[in-house]
């Protein structure tokens, strides 16, 4: 059998919120199917299965918050049937999770249906069970989420564990444009309004070929190594308009054309905003690109977000030239190879055509 | 198409793009990009938008002309109004 366990959608996420299954039992799916929606601080995301095969069992139910690692779905591997298949065992050291409740089926279907979340019912049943008057009880409005306080909150957390684990050191290099922006001008002049390209585009292009190039500025330090990725994910700081932000990944940018990277971006911010993304997006960026020139901002020390070892940041285009910037993580890459690596997307984008 | 209903189509089309703009919040002849913090993807989804509500092709050499609220009315009116700047129909 198929354990389906929450995966960790960012270094800033310990734990989500079931909120829907995209996959009944008997239901077949293959890799990348969407098989359910959680709630993390950030957004409603759309978690991806990776293995083949065919529901099972829904072990978390919608409505439950359950850490990180959990399993929420006991799926059958293509060729196995219900009744011969192992059921995995409880591993030996389960997450620091919270002990399953005892929650009557009728107390869980009030529940839902009152949109009463369960995590706060305090149950009076017996051995603490929540029973249905619990949930009748626990009807008096809650006080509401505060999205923007939950995002706060996680933010500092990867923040503070970036500052407090990854030795950073940064660079800068001032980039000269002038190309980049002919070359943009020239060729947004050829294309209807809703072809045209961003600069953003190309500095997102650059930096995924400069990362496929340099893989100790691309990938995850985990268990105290450096994994590094030949692929480039480049996750896109994405601000929020209530405050905030997310970094979704944008898959294999090194191999993509322009038109489809701005297809790509373009939905991304769309759905970024409008809090729907996927699990694959929250947790494979091996690099992130943050761009402040929008404001006039001159140039970016960004703080690396775990588990990822550099982050490029981009100021505004002045007289035809843009400060480019890496803070990248000292216990995989030293400063020499830094600069290389900024150089390598000063280069390429001295060559706009050829991006 | 009046002056009073292109404003209208416009503040409708940045409300989409920027819902907490409220009524009123915009000081006449202030750069709009100023005002409403859009940035160069909700820019560009702005024009499209325009491009699709009014029919008008919006070269990116034009941008500079939608600096405010009243020029952009200003210039969308003056696209309107003149057949031969209207977007081309879709060749048959």
């Amino acid at each position: 059998m198929i354990e389906f366990k929450l995966p960790s959608m960012g270094a800033d996420m310990d734990e989500g919120k079931l909120l829907e299954w995209k996959v009944k039992p008997g239901d077949k799916v293959k890799r990348g199917d969407i098989v359910a929606v959680v709630d993390t601080t950030k957004a409603a995301v759309e978690v991806e299965i990776w293995e083949e095969g065919t529901m099972h069992e829904w072990v978390v139910q919608p409505g439950e918050t359950v850490p990180v690692g959990t399993v929420l779905a006991l799926l059958l591997a293509p060729g196995e049937d219900a009744a011969t298949a192992v059921r995995p065992k409880p591993a030996a050291a389960p997450a620091p999770a919270v002990e399953r409740r005892r929650i009557s089926p009728a107390a869980r279907k009030h529940a839902q249906e009152l949109g009463v979340n369960l995590d706060l019912v305090k149950g009076t049943g017996p051995e603490g069970a929540v029973t249905v008057e619990d949930v009748e009880k626990a009807r008096a409005p809650a006080a509401p989420v505060d999205r923007n306080l939950e995002m706060r909150k996680a933010i500092a957390a990867a923040m503070s564990r970036s500052k407090r684990e990854i030795p950073h050191y940064y660079l800068s290099e001032t980039v000269p444009m002038l190309r980049a922006t002919e070359w943009l001008a020239r060729e947004n002049e050829k294309r209807p309004v809703t072809g045209r390209l961003l600069m953003a585009v190309l500095q997102l292009k650059a930096v995924a070929l400069a990362a496929a190039k340099f893989p100790d500025l691309n990938g995850f330090f985990r268990d105290g190594a450096h994994q590094p990725s030949s692929a480039a994910h480049v996750g896109v700081a994405i601000s929020l308009r209530q405050g905030g932000l997310v970094a979704p990944a944008i898959h294999d940018v090194q191999a993509k054309p322009l038109d489809e990277l701005m297809r790509n971006l373009a939905d991304l911010v769309k759905r970024a905003r409008a809090g729907s993304l996927r699990s694959s997006e929250m947790s494979d960026p091996t690099i992130t690109v943050t761009n402040l020139g929008e404001g006039g901002v001159e140039a970016v020390f960004p703080i690396i977000y775990p588990p990822q070892v550099a982050i490029v940041g981009f100021g505004g285009i002045k007289q035809q030239a843009v400060v480019a910037s890496v803070a990248a993580d000292h216990r995989v890459s030293d400063g020499h190879r830094g600069a290389l690596f900024l150089a390598e997307i000063a280069r390429l984008l001295q060559e706009p055509e050829k991006l | 198409m009046n002056a009073a209903d292109v404003r209208a189509g416009v503040l409708a089309e940045l409300r989409r793009i920027a819902p907490e703009l409220e009524e009123g919040e915009l000081v006449p002849g202030k750069p709009l990009r100023d005002q409403v913090d859009l940035d160069s993807m909700d820019w560009l989804n702005f024009i499209v938008a325009l491009h699709e509500r009014f029919k008008v092709e919006i070269p990116e050499a034009d941008y500079a002309r939608l600096g405010t609220l009243e020029a952009t009315v200003a210039y969308l009116q003056e696209r309107t109004l003149d057949p031969s700047q209207k977007a081309a129909p879709p060749r048959a």
